[in-house]
């Protein structure tokens, strides 16, 4: 007994170094699954306050480019209103619209990781649950994984644990969306068959497989398509719509019908 | 004398966590440089106190890093384990000299501060980059990440010890 406390006394500093080296890992290995610990991110109260106040003094740098992007998207928008065929749409008839948007903006961003994360200021105090699809006036931007009170964090498509189900604007052929972690302006475009003709140049848009975004959200455009000989499925290069390095205001988008969606394909998957 | 120490190592855990997470994270010089300057802690740390609570600190500055950035826990792990290697790394910098009761980093030469400096840089880069990356087949990507990310801190490092060095003579 002796002995044993005198080792642990001896190598007090090497045991401590390997508890806290444990510890680290444990967390570590903890944060590549799904959902990550629920204070130790960057959407918690005091980091999202510092975030928040710096955003607040550094916003007003960017304020000339923000206008302009919101009015080239306001230009878009009262184009598409102008020219419908049906009347205005009225208080009830956007009630019924399935899809809702909350406006938020990134108050942090990383671009330079494996894994990165957007924090946004808003979180569930203003309506904002996981798994809710963010975008751009630009185009996909991430999904939000964690909510506390005020603050979300944001899965971006820069992330490898990212899979967004996407296509080839007006066609139905469909494939998920990840990333390899080379260039930050650069996704990948998976499990598209052969047999599908593609161009470069050809749009990416979000598929309707998910209850998360709305179908026909632009992302990027088809960069380099790479297809052996051997293989079934093309490997493509998206180059994206957004400068991730450079993103400001963002909107939320939320689905009325996704609980049911959810229950549905839940449903199908007992049955099996 | 001791509750300036505490003070003065106090204010630079919250100064150097503050500087690193609103400047130098988001600096991205080349896409993907973001210097680590929090490590310059471990830098300037007094050499005498006991090596627990050091290492204690030093899990806190990894922890406190890694919340902000969304890293959970690679800044930790390197930041730990550079904390326990470092009276290592002083020992080979330095010679024998710095057991010493008088040593002081201030009557080293330049070049042994800037080793130290590197060696303590190129460790915690090392580690963090492994932990980040966590595959060897990216391998010319994780030394890309290595080297040049060392560069990046090791010249704003540099620029921040000459501005602040602790030790006014």
């Amino acid at each position: 007994m002796q002995q044993i406390i005198n080792f642990i006394l001896r190598n007090k500093t090497t045991l401590l170094y390997l508890l806290l080296l444990s510890l680290g890992m444990a967390m570590s290995i903890q944060s590549h699954s799904f959902h990550r610990s629920k204070f130790l991110n960057s959407a918690n109260w005091l980091s999202g306050s510092i975030y928040n106040t710096q955003t607040d003094i550094t916003s007003y740098f960017n304020l000339r480019e923000e206008n302009q992007q919101l009015v080239e998207e306001n230009t878009r928008l009262k184009k598409m209103l102008y020219n419908a065929d049906f009347a205005p749409a009225t208080e009830t008839v956007i009630d019924s619209f399935p899809y809702g948007v909350i406006p938020a903006r990134i108050i942090k961003n990383s671009y330079a990781l494996r894994n990165n994360y957007i924090t946004l200021d808003k979180g569930a105090a203003q309506g904002v649950e996981q798994d809710m699809g963010v975008i751009t006036s630009m185009g996909v931007l991430g999904i939000v994984e964690y909510t506390t009170d005020n603050f979300s964090a944001v899965q971006s498509l820069l992330n490898t644990k990212s899979n967004i189900n996407a296509k080839i604007k007006n066609t139905n052929n469909f494939g998920s969306l990840k990333w390899n972690t080379l260039r930050f302006d650069v996704v990948q475009l998976e499990d598209i068959p052969r047999i599908v003709p593609l161009n470069i140049g050809d749009t990416i848009v979000t598929g309707a497989m998910s209850s998360i975004f709305p179908e026909n959200i632009p992302i990027g455009t088809i960069q380099k398509i790479d297809l052996q000989t051997s293989e079934s499925f093309y490997k493509i290069d998206v180059a994206l719509f957004n400068d991730m390095t450079n993103l400001q205001n963002v909107y939320i988008i939320t689905n009325r019908d996704k609980e049911e969606i959810q229950l549905l394909e839940e449903k199908i998957n007992d049955d099996q | 004398m001791t509750n300036n120490l505490y003070l003065q190592n106090g204010l630079r855990f919250l100064l150097l966590v503050l500087a690193q997470v609103l400047i130098f994270n988001r600096l991205n010089f080349l896409g993907f440089i973001n210097p680590m300057v929090y490590i310059l802690f471990l830098y300037w740390y007094p050499i005498k106190p006991r090596r627990s609570v050091f290492m204690l600190i030093c899990f806190f500055l990894g922890l406190t890093i890694d919340v902000f950035s969304d890293t959970l826990a690679f800044h930790t792990v390197a930041c730990t384990t550079m904390a326990f290697f470092r009276p290592a790394i002083m020992r080979f910098v330095f010679g024998v000299n710095y057991e010493f009761q008088s040593f002081r980093l201030s009557n080293t030469t330049r070049v042994q501060q800037i080793a130290f400096l590197t060696f303590l840089i190129l460790g915690h880069h090392a580690i963090f980059f492994l932990l980040e990356i966590f595959s060897l087949s990216h391998l010319l990507l994780l030394l890309k990440k290595i080297v040049f990310t060392s560069v990046g801190t090791l010249v704003v490092g540099t620029l921040m010890l000459t501005l602040f060095s602790a030790e006014k003579e």
